[in-house]
């Protein structure tokens, strides 16, 4: 097995008297693609926001990397090479797609790197991160004139603009149809072959068996199940989960 | 060259204006243009940290009086310093004091700089309404302080006498105005260079969401604290030559409604997104608030003002750039050679939208 990039031990959320994790354990290793479900309310996006720095976990530690994540904001995360997309796109909506592709490019990719991006070297980097999203020719629009699925795109751009080892793909895909579906599955699995370990939390089950190599499941805050799709998908306790008991 | 042109063209405006108002003889458009001058700094100095960053400041009166107050305890020190200094130490502060004014603009900055950084900091998690009632605390707290601050008058206020004349320049208004001149292109170029910079992409990222600001790894209370102190600095700034323009200062006048009303309502006018906004609104505003007290009563500025902003809110809530940037873009040929629309649009950073 590759070595492990992320390291997620015993965390703990309450938020007043609901517990929404309740001691996680979870390791992805480096270049793996994982799928997290779990029904509403069962923890995913909170587990996110926890190994992310949205949110600042109760108990329990977050490793990336070799390095202790608890303490650090959000954006220190970001540069040690933690990315994530929003369930719902967030994009800046008074930034042009270009503008929005920038943000990373200027806070983000000299941290790794040593030294700030040209002008000339962020322009072409947009331009290629566009291309791979295929929003090229809406570069120099505003996110209002986005289809739903283009705004899916930009956030996951947005994303890879910050160049990570980790990428946390959370609900990518909702409300988009199965062409769509399948566009954003291709990406990221195209993502996943440049180098760059993928969580991708979904509800869509055609997705996450397409997409994962391993399936972890959330229910109440506790994991219930890990393994390869195909077993974990034929687990009773998942299946009671997900059709009630 | 952009820039070499921005500077070149505002400061030759500067001189014609300068030399317009000397050629008539008249000190009354000094004393007129000062105060727009000053709501130019005032209002690029708000827009900062509430236009670029979304945060809505309504203490800016305090940040002004701050630096007015800053140059009032200087002024005081340095004629009495016989007084105020032990014996040993009266001889090399008679060296350094009285200040001048541009030193005292620099104090006034510094220590106004150095509020906004507290209030950036003890404010850090408040946005919103609840930033601006922080604000506005600011301002009755301070202005409580200084009421009861018999060192600078307290409520009884301060008399600053200043000189008739100043070598080269002549009336003492000409040189305050010459002062103020040079500090709102020092305001002008300071917006203009943040809003070129990375800077300016950070503060915009945290007006428009700042939990995605957080994850595209933009430091946003960092950034917030830069924006409080630049904005803050620059109001005291502004601030710090008053007492010299009004000659004598009392805590209602230097905490005044109309500064923190004027300051939110110009920039508004004019338009938020870009340094060319807050400057639009000034000079309309100003000159209109101006006008009306020769002509009516400066009573009614304050009215003027509400009814303005007001229209505006419904008519064109982007401000009077937002009015003309889609105007200005749409100017770039489709080959995508270069109109004099465009360039402008380049010039006065009219990024796409609302920014």
């Amino acid at each position: 097995m590759a070595a492990s990039l992320l390291q997620v031990e015993n965390v703990g959320k309450r938020f007043g008297g609901f517990v929404a994790l309740d001691g996680i354990n979870l390791e992805v290793a480096q270049g793996e693609r994982v799928g997290l479900i779990g029904p509403n309310g069962s923890g995913k996006s909170t587990l996110v926001n926890c190994m992310c720095g949205t949110l600042q976990n109760e108990t329990g530690t977050v490793q990336f990397d070799g390095h202790a994540m608890n303490g650090l904001a959000a954006h220190q995360r970001t540069h040690r090479g933690m990315a994530r997309s929003f369930q719902l796109p967030r994009p800046f909506p008074t930034l042009s797609v270009a503008e929005n592709l920038r943000i990373p490019l200027l806070f983000t990719a000299h941290t790794r790197s040593g030294r700030h991006l040209t002008q000339a070297e962020s322009e072409d980097r947009c331009q290629e991160l566009a291309g791979l999203v295929g929003l090229a020719p809406k570069l120099h629009r505003l996110p209002r004139d986005l289809t739903q699925v283009e705004m899916r795109k930009l956030e996951l751009a947005r994303a890879i603009a910050a160049d990570p080892k980790l990428l946390i793909a959370d609900e990518s895909m909702a409300g988009l149809s199965q062409s769509e579906v399948g566009d954003i599955v291709e990406l990221l699995i195209k993502l996943n072959e440049r180098g760059i370990t993928i969580i991708m939390i979904e509800h869509i089950m055609r997705a996450v068996m397409a997409f994962s190599q391993r399936l972890v499941v959330l229910v109440s805050g506790k994991k219930i199940a890990d393994g390869k799709p195909d077993d974990v998908v034929n687990n009773p306790e998942v299946i009671g989960a997900y059709l009630g008991q | 060259m952009r820039s070499f042109f921005f500077y070149l063209g505002s400061l030759l405006v500067g001189a014609a204006f300068f030399a317009f108002a000397r050629w008539l003889g008249n000190d009354y458009l000094f004393f007129a243009g000062y105060t727009v001058l000053q709501f130019i700094v005032l209002a690029t100095a708000w827009n900062i940290l509430g236009g670029y960053c979304g945060y809505v400041n309504f203490g800016s009166a305090a940040f002004f009086a701050v630096g007015s107050y800053s140059s009032v305890a200087l002024h005081k020190l340095g004629m009495n310093v016989d007084r105020y200094f032990p014996e040993s130490l009266a001889g090399i502060a008679k060296l350094i004091l009285p200040l001048n004014v541009p030193t005292l603009i620099i104090i006034g900055g510094i220590v106004s700089g150095l509020i906004g950084l507290g209030t950036g900091y003890l404010t850090l998690r408040l946005r919103g309404a609840f930033f601006a009632i922080a604000t506005l605390a600011l301002a009755v707290v301070l202005q409580t302080l200084i009421v009861n601050w018999d060192f600078v008058g307290g409520s009884r206020g301060a008399y600053i006498i200043r000189p008739a004349e100043v070598p080269f320049i002549g009336h003492y208004i000409q040189y305050l105005f010459l002062i103020m001149l040079v500090l709102s292109v020092v305001a002008i170029a300071v917006a203009r260079i943040i809003e070129q910079s990375r800077l300016g992409y950070g503060f915009a990222t945290i007006r428009d969401d700042e939990l995605a600001a957080e994850a595209c790894g933009v430091p946003t209370l960092k950034l917030k604290l830069v924006a409080t102190t630049i904005s803050g600095a620059l109001m005291g700034m502004a601030g710090a030559p008053f007492p010299y323009y009004i000659g004598y200062l009392e805590p209602s006048s230097a905490f005044g409604l109309a500064y923190a009303v004027n300051s939110i309502a110009m920039p508004m006018i004019g338009g938020t997104t870009s340094w060319v906004g807050p400057l639009v609104g000034a000079l309309l505003l100003g000159i209109i608030q101006q006008v009306a007290t020769v002509t009516i009563s400066s009573a009614v500025n304050l009215l003027i003002v509400g009814l303005l902003l007001v229209g505006f809110v419904i008519v064109a809530p982007k401000g009077i750039v937002g009015l003309v940037q889609d105007y200005m873009r749409g100017g770039a040929r489709t080959d995508g050679t270069k109109t004099w629309r465009s360039r402008f649009a380049i010039f006065a950073n009219m990024r796409p939208g609302a920014r």
